[in-house]
C-alpha cells in the first residue's frame, strides 16, 4: 500500500486548504474503519473546488475534515490538514475556535436544520457578527446588510421573522449569509442545494459564486451532482471509496474523463439530450466498497471493467495527463476499452388508446376552514406504452396530482377519472378492484415505502395475492418471476429492507408495483433519493419494462435531463395547474410557457454549455393564496401588466399535441428574453 | 468482508437464465445481459457481523451483566426462595443456645440482623421476592397491552375517537397516581388482582401515548399509503403492516413500566394498602412495619427491604439500557 502521496502540489502556507495524505477512522461498534485512505488536494486562494463522488465515499467526512469539525467516534490518524499555514490538526480547541469562526465557514445541505429554530432570523445572523466582535446595535445592522447581500428582498421583515416561516432556498441564503459574516477566506458547502428545487438551486448557486468572487473566499464544493459541479468549479476532485481518483480542471476532467470511474459516472447520467429510445444509461456494477476494507491496490478494483491481475497487488500511480490533471490508474490509455452504454432496440409504439384519462379534476384542501384548491381543473391523459412527464417547483401540486389520481386524496366532485374510458371512483376505498389493479404507484423514498418488519417474499407476495387474488405457492412463483424480472436474485427475497441497498429497494419497490401487472405506474421521483449510477439502473429497468410489457408512466421529477430521457410527453404543474404540455421534442424546441422556459434554463448541466438563466422572482405562491389572473403573472418575466394579472388565460394549442396556458402569442414568446442581472 | 460483499453476478447469470421468465417480461431476453446492471449485495453478508458485534458490545457492558445477574437472583429467589435461607420468613430466629433473637444487629446468625419480633430480615427479604415479582411484571404486561392496542388503534385512525380517547389520559394523567390508587384501593378492597388493575390503569395512558405517537409517524410512510392503494383494511394495517415496527418501542415501554410498577407496588405495601395478611413477607410492607426504629439506630430491619427494592428497579432499568444501547449502535 503507498503510504505516501507524491502529487505535486503548491506551497502549502499559500493554499486556502492543504490536505496532505488525509487518513481517518470512524469506530463502529468498537472498531476503527478507515474512511479516508490518504486524500490529498488542495484549494487555491480564490479557488472553487469540487469534490464529486457517489454517496459514501467519503466527500462529506473529507468536508469535515477539512475544519476539523469531525464526529466523536472520528479520528484522524495520518496526515494534514493546512489552512492558509495552518495547521488544523495540531490547533488547540481555543484556536480551532478562533480559525472557524473568523476564517473559516461551512454550509450544509438541509438549511432548515442549519438554523436554530426559536431564534428570529435577525438576532440569529447578528450574533455570527457578535462573535467576530461587533456590538449589538452594529451586529444588527451588519446584518441587515448581510441579507442585503444574499439577495433577500425584505431584509427588515425577514429578519423579524422565525425560520419556520421562510422558505427552503431563502433559509439556505440567510445561512449563507451567516457563513460569510466573518469574511472566511474558506468556505466549505456540503450539498448545499440538494434539497432545493433546480430553480432555487441555480439562484443559490449564482450567489455563491457572486460572492465569492467578491470577497474572494475560496471554495470547498461538495456535491454529487455532476452538473452543479460543473457550472460552479474550477477543479474537480472525483472521490470514490476514501481517495481522489482523478482531479483537474473540471472541463477537462468532464470532456476527457481519464478513470474508470468518471468514465462510469459520466456514462450514467443522460447528457446531450439522450432519450430512452437511443441508448440505454451506463449503470456502474457492484458496489462502493464497505468503510474500513482493507484496500491494498485499486480501490475501485472491484467495479472496474479493464482491472487486471497489477490493479489487485499494486496501488496505481498517478499519471498526469495534461496540465493539473491527473487519475490514480495503471492504464490510463486504456480508458477506451471501458464499455460505453447499450444502444436500445426501441420497436415499441405509443398505443392510441386512452388508458387513464384525467378529465377536470379538482382537489380542494379544507384548512381550518379555508379552501386550498390543490388541483384546478386537471386535464390529462395517457395512452398505453406512453410515459407523461410531469415537472414543476416543489409544492406546485404533482404530487397531490399522483395521489389523486390513485384515490388516496379524493377528487372534488365534478371531475372524472377513467380507466378505459370508465369513471373511477375517487377514493382508492371504494374502488373495484380491477381499478385498484390497474393503477400503482412506486414513492420517492424507498426506505418509507417498503415496510421494515417484512421480507421482500412477504412484500411482494402479500401485493400479488390482493392484486391478482393468486395465494400460497401460486403467490410465491409470482413473486419469484417478478423479482428476477427486476433483476433481483432469489436469495433476495429473504432479506428485509434494510438489509438492502437503496437502489436494490427501490427494485423492490417497483416490483411491487408490478405485482398486479398494471396499466399505469405513477413513479414519483423515484430516483431522486438514488446516486447517478443507481439511478441509471433504475431508468434502464422502467425504460426496458415499458419496453416489454407496455406499461404507462407518470413520471414525476425534478430534474428535467431524467424526465427528458424517459419521457414522450411532458406536462408542467404550476400552482396546481398545467400550464404547458406536449411531447418531449416540442417541449425542448420550444416555444414555451415563460415558466417552463425558466424551469429549463436553471438546469445545471454537464456539458458545459452555458445558457442564459431566466431568474424565477420569488417563491411558488401558496394555492391557498393564488395570485389574480395568471397564477404565474408575478414571477413572469414575459408580464403584461394589465392583462396577466387581470385574466385567467384559456389553453392555447400551439401545434399538434402542444398546449400552453399564456395570453401571449407564438410569435410573442419566440423572442429571446432580456436577461437583466437583478436582484430580486 | 470484501469476499462477502464483491458482487457475484458472473455465477448467477447462468442458471437464472434458464429458469423461467416472468410473464410480464417473457418476450425479451431479459436475464442474459446482467453484467451491465449492478447487482447489490449490501449487508447482505455483514448482518451476521453486526448482530455478532452488538452482542459483543452488549455481553461486555457492565450494565447489562449486573442486570441480569441481579435479577436472576431475584427470580431465583421468588422461585426456590426455601434454597437461599435457612429460615421460614414466619420463623422466629434463635442463637445457639436457643435464645431467641430481636433486633439483633446483622451477624452471622441473622445476616441482615433480625426485626423486632425476631423474625430474620434476609429471609423476610428472599421471601418477599415473590409477592413484587408476580404483581409488578403482570400490571406492566396488562398496561402495555391496553395501551399498546389504544395507542394503535387512536394513532392510526386519528379523527374523534382519537379526540376523547386523548383527553381522558389527559384527565387520568392529572390525577395523582398514588390518590387514584388509594381511591380505587379502599373501595374495591386491596386483593391482588385489584392491586394488579390498579395499576395497569395507572401506568395504561402514558403507553397509549407513547404507542400512539409512534403509531402517528408511522402512518405517515409510505408504505401504509401503499397499502391503503392496494385496498387493505385498516384492522390488517394496524396489526400486520404497522405494528411490528412499533414492537421495539413496546418492549421498551415493557421495561420501563416494569421498573415503575415494582416501584408502585411497593409504595402501596408501605401505604398499607395491599394484601391483607400483615405477617406475609412483603418489601414495602417491611419497609413501613420497620421504619419508625430507624431513629433508634436500628436501620436493618428497614434498610435491607429498601434496598432490595432499588435494586430489582436498577436491575431492570439497566437492562433496559443497555439493550436499547447496543441495538441502536
Amino acid at each position: 500500500m503507498s503510504v505516501t502521496d507524491d502529487r505535486p502540489t503548491v506551497d502549502q502556507d499559500v493554499a486556502a486548504l492543504s490536505v496532505q495524505n488525509l487518513r481517518m477512522s470512524y469506530v463502529v461498534r468498537e472498531i476503527p474503519r478507515e474512511v479516508l485512505r490518504g486524500v490529498t488536494f488542495e484549494v487555491r486562494p480564490g479557488e472553487k473546488y469540487g469534490l464529486v463522488g457517489e454517496s459514501g465515499c467519503g466527500k462529506s467526512t473529507t468536508a469535515y475534515a477539512a475544519l476539523r469539525y469531525l464526529p466523536t467516534n472520528g479520528r484522524i490518524t495520518e496526515g494534514s490538514v493546512l489552512a492558509a499555514g495552518n495547521d488544523l490538526i495540531s490547533m488547540s480547541g481555543k484556536e480551532l475556535r478562533e480559525f472557524r469562526a473568523s476564517r473559516a465557514s461551512m454550509v450544509y445541505q438541509d438549511p432548515v436544520q442549519a438554523v436554530n429554530p426559536v431564534l428570529k432570523i435577525g438576532p440569529q445572523v447578528a450574533e455570527c457578527f457578535r462573535i467576530v466582535g461587533f456590538g449589538r446595535k452594529e451586529s444588527m445592522e451588519k446584518a441587515r446588510e448581510a441579507l442585503e447581500r444574499v439577495h433577500i428582498a425584505a431584509p427588515g421583515s425577514v429578519m423579524d421573522r422565525y425560520p419556520h416561516q421562510l422558505s427552503g432556498g431563502m433559509l439556505q441564503r440567510v445561512v449563507i449569509a451567516m457563513a460569510l459574516a466573518s469574511e472566511p477566506s474558506l468556505l466549505v458547502l456540503d450539498e448545499p442545494t440538494t434539497g432545493l428545487d433546480a430553480t432555487v438551486e441555480a439562484e443559490v448557486l449564482d450567489l455563491v459564486r457572486e460572492l465569492c468572487q467578491e470577497t474572494g473566499a475560496a471554495i470547498l464544493l461538495i456535491a454529487h451532482n455532476l452538473g452543479v459541479i460543473s457550472t460552479m468549479c474550477d477543479r474537480v476532485g472525483v472521490m470514490y471509496a476514501g481517495r481522489i481518483v482523478e482531479e483537474g480542471a473540471v472541463r477537462e476532467v468532464f470532456d476527457n474523463p481519464s478513470h474508470p470511474y468518471t468514465v462510469g459516472l459520466l456514462n450514467s447520467i443522460p447528457r446531450h439530450g439522450v432519450r430512452k429510445t437511443d441508448r440505454e444509461l451506463f449503470a456502474i456494477p457492484g458496489n462502493l466498497p464497505q468503510i474500513g476494507e482493507p484496500l491494498p491496490g485499486c480501490v475501485y478494483l472491484d467495479r472496474c471493467p479493464i482491472a487486471t491481475e497489477l490493479c489487485r497487488t499494486d496501488a496505481p500511480p498517478t499519471p498526469e495527463l495534461a496540465d493539473g490533471h491527473w487519475t490514480r490508474c495503471h492504464y490510463p490509455d486504456r480508458i477506451g476499452d471501458v464499455p460505453g452504454p447499450k444502444r436500445t432496440e426501441w420497436d415499441h409504439e405509443i398505443g392510441t388508446e386512452e388508458i387513464i384519462g384525467v378529465h377536470g379534476v379538482s382537489k380542494t384542501f379544507r384548512q381550518r376552514g379555508t379552501e386550498v384548491p390543490a388541483l384546478v381543473s386537471i386535464d390529462l391523459g395517457f395512452a398505453d406504452g406512453e410515459t407523461l412527464g410531469l415537472v414543476g417547483e416543489s409544492g406546485s401540486g404533482k404530487s397531490t396530482l399522483a395521489k389523486t389520481m390513485l384515490g388516496v386524496h379524493e377528487a372534488d366532485e365534478g371531475g372524472a377519472i377513467t380507466l378505459r374510458g370508465r369513471k373511477m371512483a375517487n377514493r382508492s376505498t371504494q374502488r373495484v378492484e380491477e381499478s385498484i389493479r390497474a393503477i400503482q404507484m412506486v414513492f420517492q423514498n424507498p426506505d418509507s415505502a417498503l415496510n421494515r418488519a417484512w421480507t421482500v417474499r412477504r412484500i411482494l407476495t402479500r401485493s400479488i395475492t390482493k392484486l391478482t387474488g393468486l395465494r400460497g405457492d401460486e403467490a410465491d412463483k409470482r413473486a419469484r418471476e417478478i423479482a428476477e424480472a427486476m433483476r433481483l436474485s432469489p436469495r433476495h427475497l429473504d432479506m428485509r429492507p434494510r438489509q438492502l441497498s437503496g437502489g436494490l429497494k427501490q427494485r423492490v419497490a417497483i416490483a411491487r408495483a408490478f405485482a398486479g401487472d398494471p396499466d399505469v405506474v405513477v413513479c414519483d421521483e423515484p430516483t431522486s433519493a438514488l446516486d447517478v449510477s443507481v439511478q441509471a439502473a433504475i431508468l434502464n429497468l422502467l425504460a426496458r419494462l415499458q419496453r416489454d410489457v407496455r406499461t404507462s408512466y407518470l413520471f414525476i421529477s425534478h430534474d428535467i435531463g431524467v424526465v427528458r430521457y424517459l419521457a414522450d410527453r411532458i406536462a408542467v404543474m404550476y400552482v396546481g395547474r398545467i400550464v404547458e404540455l406536449g411531447t418531449t421534442e416540442q417541449i425542448f424546441a420550444g416555444p414555451n410557457h415563460p415558466y417552463t422556459e425558466a424551469l429549463l434554463s436553471a438546469v445545471p448541466n454537464v456539458d458545459g454549455i452555458s445558457r442564459d438563466r431566466i431568474p424565477l422572482m420569488g417563491d411558488i405562491p401558496s394555492p391557498a393564496d393564488p395570485p389574480s389572473g395568471c397564477v404565474f403573472h408575478p414571477r413572469c418575466h414575459r408580464v403584461i401588466m394589465g392583462l396577466c394579472d387581470v385574466t385567467e388565460p384559456e389553453l392555447i394549442e400551439l401545434s399538434s399535441a402542444h398546449q400552453l396556458k399564456c395570453h401571449l402569442s407564438v410569435e410573442q414568446l419566440s423572442v429571446p428574453v432580456e436577461i437583466t442581472p437583478t436582484a430580486d | 468482508m470484501s469476499d462477502e460483499n464483491s458482487h457475484d453476478a458472473p455465477d448467477q447469470a447462468p442458471d437464472s437464465s434458464s429458469t423461467a421468465v416472468a410473464e410480464t417480461v417473457s418476450d425479451v431476453e431479459t436475464v442474459n445481459d446482467l453484467d451491465d446492471e449492478p447487482e447489490f449485495d449490501e449487508g447482505a453478508g455483514t448482518k451476521a457481523q453486526i448482530k455478532k458485534e452488538q452482542r459483543r458490545i452488549l455481553f461486555r457492558s457492565p450494565g447489562f451483566i449486573i442486570g441480569v445477574v441481579v435479577l436472576l437472583f431475584w427470580l431465583l429467589a421468588s422461585l426456590v426462595p426455601e434454597l437461599l435461607t435457612q429460615w421460614g420468613p414466619k420463623e422466629f430466629v434463635t442463637d445457639g443456645e436457643g435464645n431467641p433473637l430481636v433486633r439483633s444487629k446483622p451477624s452471622g446468625d441473622a445476616w441482615f440482623g433480625t426485626d423486632k419480633v425476631g423474625r430474620d430480615v434476609y429471609a423476610r427479604v428472599i421471601y418477599g421476592t415473590r409477592p413484587v415479582l408476580i404483581t409488578a411484571p403482570v400490571a406492566a404486561l396488562l398496561a402495555v397491552v391496553a395501551g399498546t392496542l389504544l395507542g394503535l388503534t387512536i394513532g392510526y385512525y386519528r379523527g374523534w375517537v382519537d379526540e376523547i380517547i386523548s383527553r381522558i389520559i389527559e384527565g387520568i394523567l392529572s390525577i395523582p397516581s398514588i390518590l387514584m390508587a388509594i381511591i380505587v384501593i379502599f373501595t374495591f378492597g386491596s386483593t391482588r388482582p385489584v392491586i394488579i388493575g390498579t395499576v395497569a390503569v395507572l401506568f395504561t395512558p402514558t403507553v397509549t401515548r407513547t404507542i400512539r405517537a409512534a403509531t402517528l409517524a408511522e402512518s405517515q410512510l409510505d408504505y401504509v399509503t401503499a397499502a391503503k392503494m392496494r385496498g387493505e383494511r385498516g384492522l390488517f394495517v394496524i396489526t400486520r403492516e404497522i405494528f411490528p415496527n412499533v414492537v421495539g418501542v413496546v418492549v421498551v415501554e415493557l421495561t420501563v413500566r416494569l421498573g415503575y410498577a415494582v416501584f408502585t407496588i411497593a409504595t402501596l405495601a408501605f401505604l398499607g394498602l395491599v394484601g391483607s395478611n400483615l405477617t406475609d413477607a412483603d418489601w414495602g410492607v417491611d419497609v413501613s412495619e420497620n421504619y419508625e426504629l430507624i431513629v433508634r439506630d436500628i436501620w436493618w430491619p428497614t434498610m435491607f427491604p429498601a434496598l432490595a427494592i432499588a435494586s430489582l428497579v436498577i436491575a431492570v432499568n439497566l437492562l433496559a439500557d443497555s439493550i436499547q444501547k447496543a441495538t441502536s449502535s
